[in-house]
């Protein structure tokens, strides 16, 4: 697993973003950085602006002040390299399972030809076991397969950074655990930089090797970093017997409920600065 | 929500109410006849014709009549003699191919035109008011104005059609448009699929059921009004062949003519439902 101090510059450095509605910031003086290969979960109440900030590094949003830096470079927009998992799967209704993937793909190659994205499209249906229904419209599909498509479809353009937004918090615990490990094996064999919300802390143990704990908005901020370091490969299934675990669990849960309300930016506590956030490595 | 009745059932009760009314009305014309005027000079009723001579009794005609006439128009529809007299196939020939003509030519103008309004919000307030003001005036309004620019009252006849075929395209284009959802838009936007691509396979297929809705109103506003139309410019048309068996006094052909204006009103309609339901997607 790639150490969160990297020493090659870090994949998506976000800076000092801001945004605000009416006057409002929901949230300030963000500063956070996601390393090559590592994934990042970002986890905080509702009204915090996760998901806000979620759309700026997708390029479908932009902050009213900072900016983020990929590969060294300022986003302006979306860009393929930067794939999105939507809480909704966003699937296109009137396309089959295998049209909605081609349809990606088909932006992603311009000059491939109708057969090579269908035959594209099948393959990454089958990698996540839905090649029996790559023919059916995703109104024929229950909740679990519609996400699947949706993550076909991210996974299908190669994209160097896969951001996603709440992409279980929809399906029910047992699709949502193996959809979880299935997301957790396909980033990590293809070394792709992964970063998602989330408010399930379990989800976030499973997945993340860094977790960003936002304070509540308005005026959020990043306001603790928690370092995983329970290690890989994780199940579902054993999470929960691995030495570390409770103690981790223990310290994101007691800040969801607790020093999420109690952190005020003006008045942080010690050691605290917006553009290094504390990391803790909770142990038993 | 209604429960739903066996076919058979409601076509068993369509046939007797059809029966019932077509009965009472044979009947009724059955006993009008009967009951004879005073009898009329034989030399008066050679010198005013028809009409004169059943003594000032009743021109409607009787169910089996209007089917008798029926058989007999449909039996050479398409033969031309002259230009004032050409089957009823002939006629409702030329009005199909006015309203296809207007009708086509409306949404040739009215979906692009409508897709620009649906995606730009300044382009939508700035031509709502024009189409607000213009939309509510009766096709037939534009007459004089097209017979005076035009000076063609067949093509005249035809940009009625349009006039009155393009105001629900253009509305239902604008806001089909308008309203595809956010979230298929970012994922055309994340695709970096560039505008040509995100029209042709966003928003299109996600506003067609929208705008067929749209076609569909307007193909039945266009067949209502070319009757209106053909009536004012005549020389061809099923509109002008009513009005002209108006003038004959021949109601049996002005009821057969009311029926086949149905009928293909229907016909247009299904059409339109047909591509309806090619476009329609279900979530």
């Amino acid at each position: 697993m790639p150490p969160s101090s990297m020493i090659e510059r870090p994949d998506v450095q976000v800076e000092g973003i801001a945004r605000r509605f009416g006057g409002t910031a929901v949230f300030e003086d963000v500063w956070f950085n996601v390393g090559k290969g590592e994934f990042v979960c970002l986890v905080g109440h509702s009204g915090c602006g996760k998901t806000t900030i979620l759309n700026i590094l997708a390029g479908l949003d932009a902050p009213d002040d900072g900016s983020i830096i990929v590969s060294g470079k300022e986003i302006t927009g979306p860009s393929l390299d930067r794939a999105v998992i939507f809480q909704s799967h966003a699937l296109m209704p009137w396309m089959t399972a295998a049209q909605n993937v081609g349809f990606a793909l088909s932006c992603r190659n311009p000059h491939w030809n109708r057969r090579m994205c269908e035959d594209a499209a099948r393959e990454a249906l089958g990698r996540v076991g839905l090649s029996h229904a790559a023919d059916r419209k995703p109104a024929q599909l229950s909740g679990g397969m519609k996400q699947r498509v949706g993550i076909a479809r991210a996974l299908a353009i190669q994209p160097r950074i896969l951001l996603m937004d709440e992409p279980f918090s929809a399906l029910d615990a047992l699709t949502r655990g193996a959809l979880q490990e299935e997301v957790s094996r396909l980033v990590t064999d293809s070394g792709q930089t992964g970063f998602m919300i989330t408010h399930d802390v379990d989800e976030a143990i499973l997945l993340a090797d860094r977790i960003l704990l936002m304070s509540n908005g308005p005026g959020a901020r990043i306001a603790e970093v928690v370092v995983n370091t329970l290690p890989r490969p994780r199940t579902r299934a054993s999470l929960h017997h691995m030495p570390g675990y409770h103690a981790l669990r223990d310290h994101v849960l007691d800040f969801l409920i607790t020093r999420s309300r109690e952190f005020v930016a003006t008045n942080p506590p010690a050691g605290w600065s917006a553009r290094a956030v504390p990391e803790s490595r909770p142990v038993a | 929500m209604q429960q739903q009745v066996p076919f058979w059932r409601a076509a068993a009760l369509s046939l007797l109410i059809l029966a019932v009314f077509l009965g009472g009305w044979e009947a009724a014309i059955r006993a009008a006849t009967t009951a004879s005027g005073p009898p009329v000079d034989p030399e008066y009723a050679a010198l005013m014709g028809q009409a004169a001579a059943q003594g000032g009794q009743t021109a409607m005609p009787a169910p089996s009549d209007i089917a008798k006439r029926l058989f007999e128009l449909l039996r050479d529809p398409f033969y031309v003699r002259g230009p004032n007299d050409q089957g009823i196939g002939v006629q409702i020939a030329y009005s199909l191919l006015r309203v296809g003509a207007g009708f086509l030519l409306a949404a040739a103008i009215a979906i692009p035109l409508g897709f620009l309004i649906g995606m730009s919000p300044l382009l939508n307030a700035a031509l709502n008011p024009f189409i607000q003001v213009l939309r509510p005036v009766s096709p037939l309004a534009w007459m004089p104005l097209a017979l005076y620019s035009i000076k063609d009252s067949s093509i005249s006849a035809v940009f009625v059609i349009f006039i009155c075929s393009i105001w629900p395209m253009l509305l239902n284009t604008a806001f089909g448009v308008a309203s595809v959802r956010r979230e298929w838009m970012n994922v055309g936007r994340t695709l970096e699929a560039g505008p040509w691509r995100t029209a042709t396979h966003i928003i299109l297929p996600a506003a067609a059921p929208t705008i067929v809705t749209g076609m569909r109103i307007s193909i039945g506003i266009a067949w209502l009004v070319i009757v209106a139309a053909e009536m004012l410019v005549g020389g061809t048309g099923i509109g002008y062949w009513v009005w002209n068996q108006w003038n004959n006094l021949s109601i049996a052909d002005i009821v057969i003519a009311i029926l086949m204006i149905g009928l293909v009103g229907l016909a247009l309609d299904r059409l339109l439902g047909l591509l309806a339901r090619a476009v329609a997607w279900a979530e």
